[in-house]
């Protein structure tokens, strides 16, 4: 079996996949990263979007070897020292969400819309930007609110840095399988160092 | 997806060499007309060939008279391309209405046209602006590459390397998006080149992207939306469906072809 190379939230994790191996599936069923989620059969829900390589794709029509050497960022790796990034934050505090299934892949999408378009979009823009997710259950005002909410926040919070590009993660149950995680400060420095290291080697190749 | 085994080469060259070392392979580029349709298992094959690795495929370079597109090249990358934005607003403003912005980081200008879906938006923009195709095998005027719904001059095995797209005195894309999918239900390209007028449809017809020469004609002869009046494409041609019956997406052309005209006439008030 072909074997895949991915830094997912930071770890550097590498397993045998076979050739039609969605990414999504990777993610979910060898990684145990189950906050990605699948809604739909059609690329159109965007319950499964995730980051690879710094943009929001719907990993559900990916192969997971087409990424090989890439970096992704599932929804698991948001959240950092057990605190909720801000855009996670602001679904949250805004009922962004009512049963949740969209949500971890509307989050994904957000926080790539907040740092293409900063925090002052035009709730018209915001829906265009959102055509990439459906929501069942809440009608989209809350999440319209809680992306500027969050987009705002972000800005205020912009110390915090693309998330993608630090270990976390680690002590999260679901990125269990990611078994490699580091357990001191010292190896988390480490790693990271190894994971740019990854990142600017599969860049050149 | 019914199984396949994955490949890969690092650039043009090695894809070829690996494609001919197979007796039946795809492509797959942002793989976001292809996957779809494995996975509805409307589409199989033994092999796949990822181009991801075709550095040389990518990338936008305009000149006075042409922009090229490499074929390899993102939707959100022909959006946010300020040499497009400068030479073709119009072919911009398409890229950026394609899809979702997940669909724009991963679709590409090469699958859109060689994929060739009868509602497709590059295809429209490759007849009205006359552009050219350029594949491993030669270069092909785009009225010659689209052929028939999903089928195209490209040989098996032969690459799309990227288009040019001459540029005009002033362009419009006017799309009725399908609500659910965001494709074109009915999409028009108006192009003006001096006196010269090109109109392509796509979304609406039975065999693809089309050039309406009634149109082209009349607005040749006068660029305003009055000489469009009184003008009726023919229904009997178009594809009616659940989402649009043959006579309203004959209607929609019409409707569409003003909106265009009225856009071009904005950008750019004829001469
Ligand atoms: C939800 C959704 C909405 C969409 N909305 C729109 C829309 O509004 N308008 C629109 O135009 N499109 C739309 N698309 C389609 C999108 O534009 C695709 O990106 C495009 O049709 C195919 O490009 P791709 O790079 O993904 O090609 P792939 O899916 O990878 O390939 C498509 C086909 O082209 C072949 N191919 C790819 N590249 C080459 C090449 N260089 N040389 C030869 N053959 C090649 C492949 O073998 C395959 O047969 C949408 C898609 C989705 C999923
Ligand atoms: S599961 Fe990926 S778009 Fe619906
Ligand atoms: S919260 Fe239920 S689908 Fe969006």
């Amino acid at each position: 079996m072909p074997t895949l190379t991915l830094a997912v939230n930071g770890n550097i994790v590498t397993r045998e996949v076979t050739s039609s191996t969605l990414l999504v599936q990777f993610l979910r069923d060898q990684l145990g990263l189950t906050g990605t989620h699948v809604g739909c059969d059609s690329t159109q829900c965007g319950a499964c979007t995730v980051h690879l390589n710094g943009d929001a794709i719907k990993s559900c029509t990916a192969l997971a070897l087409s990424c090989d050497g890439g970096k992704v960022t599932t929804i698991e790796g948001l959240a950092q020292n057990g605190k909720l990034h801000p855009m996670q934050e602001a679904f949250r505090a805004n009922h962004g969400l009512q049963c949740g299934y969209c949500t971890p892949g509307f989050v994904m999408a957000a926080v790539k819309i907040a740092e293409r378009l900063g925090p002052n979009a035009d709730e018209e823009t915001l829906r265009e930007e959102m055509d990439g997710n459906l929501c069942r259950c809440t009608g989209y005002q809350n999440i319209v609110k809680s992306i500027r909410a969050g987009a705002k926040a972000m800005l205020e919070n912009e110390a915090r840095d693309e998330i993608s590009s630090s270990p976390q993660g680690l002590t999260d149950p679901d990125a269990r399988v990611c078994n490699d995680a580091p357990q001191t400060q010292e190896q988390s420095a480490e790693r990271k160092a190894q994971v740019d290291v990854f990142i600017e080697n599969s860049r050149g190749s | 997806m019914y199984p396949f085994d994955y490949h890969r080469a690092g650039n043009v060259a090695d894809t070829l060499t690996l494609r001919a070392s197979l007796a039946d392979a795809r492509f797959l580029a942002g793989g976001m007309s292809l996957l779809p349709m494995m996975k509805l298992r409307f589409a199989s094959t033994p092999n796949i060939i990822d181009l991801r690795d075709c550095e040389e495929l990518r990338g936008i370079e305009a000149s006075y008279e042409v922009v090229r597109i490499g074929a390899m090249t993102r939707h959100v990358d022909v959006a946010a391309s300020a040499d497009v934005q400068a030479a073709i607003p119009a072919l911009a403003k398409l890229a950026a209405g394609i899809g979702d912005p997940m669909v724009r980081a991963r679709g590409t200008m090469g699958g859109s046209i060689a994929n060739f879906d009868p509602a497709a938006c590059y295809p429209a923009a490759c007849l009205a602006l006359g552009a050219t195709i350029q594949t491993t095998g030669g270069d092909i005027e785009a009225d010659e590459f689209f052929i028939g719904v999903f089928e195209t001059a490209l040989k098996d095995g032969e690459l799309v390397t990227g288009a040019e797209f001459p540029i005009p005195d002033a362009a419009a894309y006017a799309k009725f998006r399908h609500p659910a999918s965001r494709f074109a239900l009915v999409g028009v390209f108006v192009a003006r080149f001096g006196e010269l007028v090109r109109v392509a449809v796509t979304g609406a017809s039975r065999s693809g992207a089309f050039r309406w020469a009634a149109a082209e004609d009349a607005l040749t002869e006068s660029f305003s939306i009055r000489s469009l009046e009184g003008l009726k494409m023919d229904h009997s041609e178009m594809n009616g469906d659940i989402h649009g019956d043959n006579e309203y997406r004959a209607h929609l052309v019409e409707v569409m072809t003003r909106r265009a005209v009225l856009e071009t006439l904005e950008s750019a008030p004829a001469a």
